[in-house]
């Protein structure tokens, strides 16, 4: 099964149907509506099976194929998945089905200002959703780059079309960035160009064969920098991290879960599958320095998302904390660091993702994302309340549900090379409780806000009721969880409590590839300081690096 | 060096292969209580009373097995699944059953099963009684898998497990403000103590390479004594947090806004004696640092007396009961810093007080119900006769908290004030007359408790009606008075605690300095009976005014305040906290993004033009790509011609 191309597959099936979506009628949504959304079911299906015919334990790409693309300069497309990408890949596939059901109404009420279109909006997710397939399954570096940029095209038209009432700057704050980090990455590929055609015959953007290139320190440095701009930029990590709040506050809940639960995953992706292969040497030389940005990331983005008064930009501050331990642990060069750090990303995926959508929700039935103009809303939403916690709890990371291990894995990896680093870090667990609890407390807990009379019960079996609705003197009745929104959530927060007691099928996946990429660079973990034999009656411990 | 040996346990057999059925009952229930909404209304209630005491049965069944195996083949462990595999790093669920184990076990499905039945009664008005079940039931299941665990990271789980259900519960009424707001304190104190947890499963896997009780306490001799102190501090901060000591004991009186059979259930059975749990667990641990021991002992003396001194100023019953928690666990702690002298003894107290603090809590429940929730015994008195049951299981309690032989506290706090002085040199007299004032001090401030509630002149007048609660309440008040009069005796005469924790904790030794018990025991007494004395005096005797009197003396304000703890936790975290979160968002909208923002519009030359910009600057964009695209093509051909 392992020859079969169920990459490219898994690219075209939403990059069809997403042209596909585009060209339907705008006057039929719902059909526009369900056809998205069984495309990204089929493409989910397909994921599946793409993640069963992998061999697990073998470090190497799998699913690889190659046709030659621009001959002249060595450009192919060229797709092959390793752990890493696979379960990054199928995140994808995972969240785009709950995305889409999860904006089914975001886009309604831009459409009857007749300027955009439903369809559009549908497709532009499933466009998103194949070139984010592609950056993950992409093993010829120009066609990564090319893609690295493509995607930017969709995800500004959702932003930019579809978002808040500051959505033009938004779109273009995030367009800049993302367009200033990939010029600088488009130096260093071509820079990486340069030196393969004098090293090899001839000049080529394979990357695996770019693994065997040899770069001068000077050189490395120069090259490393290149890439790490580009994904600190896309990831990000303080200080390039200022566009991240202003984009997840202005996309639609649906996108700002796609952007910062899977796309931005693209930067630490590449932290881990470019920056470190490529420029070994000088990713040891910079590791402290990474390290460093991201334990201020931790703790600067969790005090940022204290003081924030709209729930959007808070989920945003709060990735920002994320992605400092998803840096820390790429960075701390151990194989549970890494291990942890990819799993961290797909957990995150799931958590932040899961936080966008509920506080889209409940902006939804409000009209407001300031945590100020709710309160007590856990006696008239109880469901709704509960996923919040829910969710808000794996985003602090409670032990039983997946973000814990992965957390602790990036904690315990990095404890063993850098103790300060890990301390520091560790400290970035009180502040998680806080700001989680915080906003809870102000949106659930407490006396029901001023404006909001009461719960709304469903009346009839009519299919499109209202979430809130206001009376004569315009306060609001509210709600409580609707069928479509469990559908949303259910599967997130099955995944997030099912990954966190048997996480192992997918520590399984991406340990070998953490392992080899490690063995790649010479680093091995440190050993234990007073070793222990293994624990007769418990199952060993596997070999390692 | 070759690798050090693990501790051995026996692999699980027969029955106890099934250990796992003691977490799986409640957590069964949690699971059908919270996912079942409102289709498990009529009958949740009920199953959220049979699974603990379901579990309390099968705990039974494993204890009888247990007391049949010889005294070295009671240390069962086995594997379940495998959790976190990668490479060194390999942590498997699996649980170890010994004496401690079963001794907390049964502690916390037996009590905490008699404050479920008791909540059947308290709570029964209440329209989320089901939600209710639900959260207590995974208040016991989360507190089963931290004691059955036989690996840190696995305690973990159960150690947040039941820093979450205190946190579900105490802000159970969270329409409640002040409810919703303790908490939250209780979660995030909590969550400082586990900061010290995780470092120390770190530094377990830095050291030894594996975080298994097994291997941990086989390398800990091996290692060095800086790793023993570290791993000694680190859990000591954890049980801090969970178990409300010195400094982080704000939390557990704030905790008192939940609904009563929560202060009971949080104080008796589960949560609290976590961090005791802790400590006795990790005894292998404790025993390589003797440093380590003695900041446990500092930390025991110190909250002992702070709970000892505050609870003397509070007019609010529960608040009284919570500062009397802090100040007995600050006695366990003590206990356990002593060594191999103080384990068994910290348990036994942490047992006997299991039972009479849940008696109190119940009873004073009892008195709620009948004072329509209030809680100041300023408005209490001459309850005597109208609960002639709740005062009798109060008394009970009472008895045995102040230690008037031949009740509970009398044989489990005389025996650690005991130990104390028997361990010798100036810091054990220092300790055995810690422990001997504060016993002082309890016996005022329950006297003083038991006088404004039930003894002195009635100052409700016609506001209440008070009565006795109903028997679903009554009768697990009567079975835990039972078991604070008599529990104490029983596992502290003939050391039959002290012998059945031995495959755990170690074989008991007495200390360097043997003194006649019967003498240090009376020398208690006599200062116990002058605390009753003054109780009496200021409470009995003279009428209680219903507002407190202002002009105090400045002790007794500090008390009030709590010595100041939560005053100083304001001003030195949460207003600098604050005050820094507000200075960062300034700081990062003004300065990082303005920084960027600048540089941008300087590079652009187009100053203010980003904000403008408006949907034609996709045309720009595309132009900037086009333009990147021909550059970068170009740089490729000229490389081609070179």
């Amino acid at each position: 099964m392992n020859d079969f191309g169920w990459l490219t597959v898994l690219l075209l099936v939403p990059l069809v149907g997403g042209v596909g979506v585009l060209l339907l009628p705008r006057d039929h949504p719902l059909f526009a509506k369900r056809a998205a959304l069984g495309v990204s079911l089929v493409e989910l299906v397909l994921a599946i099976i793409t993640c069963a015919s992998f061999t697990q334990g073998q470090p190497g790409f799998q699913f690889v194929q190659k046709y030659s693309w621009i001959s002249d300069f060595g450009i192919s497309y060229q797709v092959g998945a390793d752990g890493i990408s696979l379960v990054l890949i199928a995140l994808s596939a995972v969240m785009v089905p709950v995305v889409i059901l999860g904006s089914w109404h975001d886009a309604d009420k831009i459409e009857a200002t007749g300027r955009r279109s439903v369809p559009a909006f549908f497709a532009l997710i499933l466009l998103l959703e194949a070139g984010m397939v592609g950056v993950f399954a992409a093993t010829d570096l120009f066609l990564f780059y090319v893609l690295f940029e493509l995607i930017l095209i969709p995800m500004y038209f959702l932003i930019g079309s579809f978002g808040g009432p500051q959505r033009q700057y938004a779109a273009v704050k995030f367009l800049l960035y993302s367009l200033f980090g990939g010029l600088i990455m488009l130096a260093a590929v071509i820079g990486l160009y340069v030196l393969s055609t004098q090293q090899f015959p001839t000049g080529t953007f394979d990357y695996t064969a770019l693994l065997n290139l040899n770069i001068t320190p000077g050189v490395e440095k120069l090259l490393f920098w290149g890439f790490f701009l580009a994904f600190a930029i896309k990831a990000p990590l303080v200080p390039f991290h200022t566009w991240l709040p202003d984009a997840g506050a202005e996309a639609p809940a649906g996108s700002a879960a796609l952007l910062v639960g899977v796309l931005d995953k693209i930067g630490t992706f590449g932290l881990i599958r470019y920056c470190i292969p490529l420029f070994p040497e000088a990713s040891r030389y910079f590791a402290p320095l990474v390290l460093v940005l991201a334990v201020i990331g931790i703790l600067y983005g969790a005090l940022l998302a204290m003081g924030q008064r709209d729930m959007k930009r808070f989920v945003a501050y709060t990735s920002i904390a994320h992605f400092g331990f998803i840096a820390l642990g790429t960075f701390a060069l151990t194989s549970q660091g890494g291990t942890g750090a990819v799993l961290y990303m797909v957990n995150h995926g799931l958590s932040t993702g899961a936080l966008f959508l509920v506080v889209g929700f409940l902006v939804a039935r409000r009209g407001s994302k300031d945590p100020a103009a709710f309160g007590g809303w856990s006696k008239i939403t109880p469901l709704l309340s509960g996923c919040f916690l829910f969710i808000g709890l794996s985003s602090l990371a409670l032990p039983g549900m997946s973000t814990f291990v992965s957390e602790f894995l990036v904690l315990v990896g990095t404890f063993t090379r850098y103790k300060v680093a890990a301390i520091l870090a560790t400290i970035g667990i009180i502040l998680a409780a806080l700001y989680i609890l915080l906003v809870y407390q102000r949106t659930m807990q407490g006396p029901l806000s001023q404006g909001v009379l009461g719960a709304l019960r469903r009346r009839g079996s009519g299919r499109a009721q209202p979430v809130a609705e206001p009376d004569d003197a315009g306060n609001l009745r509210i709600r409580d969880l609707t069928g479509r929104e469990a559908w949303v959530l259910a599967p997130l927060m099955g995944l997030i409590l099912v990954l966190g007691i048997y996480p192992k099928p997918v520590i399984d996946t991406i340990r070998p590839t953490v392992d080899a990429t490690l063995q790649q660079i010479h680093q091995r973990d440190p050993a234990p300081t007073y070793p222990v034999a293994p624990v007769a009656n418990v199952a060993q411990p596997g070999g390692g690096p | 060096m070759p690798p050090a040996a693990p501790v051995q346990y026996l692999p699980a057999t027969g029955v106890f292969s099934a250990t796992w059925l003691l977490v799986l009952f409640p957590l069964i229930g949690a699971a059908v209580l919270l996912l079942g909404g409102r289709y498990t209304n009529k009958w949740g209630p009920y199953l959220g009373v049979l699974t603990p005491c379901l579990s309390f049965v099968f705990a039974l069944f494993l204890w009888m097995a247990m007391i049949g195996r010889s005294g070295d083949s009671r240390e069962i462990s086995s594997t379940l699944w495998t959790w976190i595999p990668v490479n060194g790093f390999h942590v498997d669920v699996g649980y170890l059953i010994d004496p401690l184990s079963m001794t907390f076990v049964l502690l916390i499905t037996g009590v905490g099963g008699l404050i479920h039945i008791y909540s059947l009664g308290y709570m029964a008005h209440d329209e989320r009684i089901r939600l209710f079940f639900g959260y207590m039931n995974l208040f016991v299941a989360s507190m089963l898998i931290l004691v059955l665990a036989n690996d840190y990271l696995v305690l973990y789980v159960g150690w947040e497990g039941v820093g979450l259900a205190s946190y579900l519960l105490i802000s159970f009424w969270y329409f409640k403000p002040e409810a919703a707001t303790a908490g939250k304190k209780a979660f995030v104190m909590n969550r400082v103590g586990d900061v010290g947890l995780s470092l120390a499963i770190m530094t377990m896997f830095w050291a030894f390479g594996q975080t298994n009780f097994a291997a941990v306490f086989g390398g800990i001799g091996g290692a060095g004594s800086g790793v023993a102190l570290a791993l000694t501090l680190l859990l000591l901060l954890g049980a801090c947090g969970k178990s409300g000591q010195f400094p982080l004991q704000a939390w557990l009186p704030d905790a008192m806004t939940g609904p009563t059979p929560v202060s009971a259930l949080i104080h008796a059975a589960t949560m609290v004696t976590a961090g005791v749990y802790l400590i006795a667990r990790s005894a292998t641990i404790y025993n390589a640092s003797q440093d380590g021991r003695t900041a446990v002992l500092l930390v025991g003396a110190i909250t002992l007396m702070i709970g000892a001194i505050i609870g003397c100023a509070y007019d609010d019953i529960k608040k009284v009961l919570a500062y009397s928690t802090v100040s007995q666990i600050g006695y366990m702690v003590l206990a356990t810093g002593l060594g191999t002298a103080g384990y068994a003894l910290g348990i036994a107290h942490l047992l006997s007080h299991g039972f009479f603090k849940s008696t109190m809590f119940l009873s004073a429940g009892s008195v709620m119900e009948g004072m329509e929730d209030t809680t100041d015994m300023r408005r209490f008195g001459a309850l005597t006769k109208a609960m002639s049951v709740t005062h009798i299981t109060f008394l009970c309690g009472y008895l045995a908290i102040i230690g008037i032989p031949p009740f509970s506290g009398f044989w489990t706090k005389d025996a650690i004030i005991e130990a104390a002085w028997d361990k010798g040199g100036t810091s054990g007299t220092l300790l055995a007359i810690t422990g001997i004032v504060g016993a002082g001090f309890t016996a005022f401030y329950m006297t003083r408790l038991m006088s404004m509630t039930f003894w002195s002149k009635s100052r409700w007048r016609e506001t209440f009606r008070p009565h006795d609660a109903p028997k679903v309440m009554l009768v697990p008040m009567g079975i835990l008075a039972a078991g604070a009069l008599c529990v104490g005796g029983i596992l502290v005469i003939g050391r039959l605690l002290q012998n059945w924790l031995v495959p755990s904790v170690g074989e008991y030794t007495e200390g360097v300095r043997a003194v006649n018990p019967w003498l240090m025991s009376t020398i208690t007494l006599i200062v116990v009976l002058f605390g009753v004395a003054g109780g009496v005096q200021g409470f009995v005797r003279r009428p209680v005014p219903t507002t407190a009197p202002v002009p105090v003396s400045p002790l007794v304000m500090a008390a009030r305040h709590d010595l100041y703890d939560n005053a100083f936790n304001e001003a030195v975290l949460m207003r600098p906290g604050q005050w820094a979160t507000r200075v960062l968002v300034f700081f990062d909208n003004r300065g990082v993004d303005g920084l960027v923002n600048g540089l941008a519009a300087f590079i652009g030359g187009t100053s203010g033009a980003l904000r403008k910009l408006q949907t034609g600057f996709v045309r720009s964009y595309a132009v900037g790509i086009l333009g990147g695209a021909v550059v970068a093509l170009g740089a490729l051909l000229l490389l081609r011609a070179a």
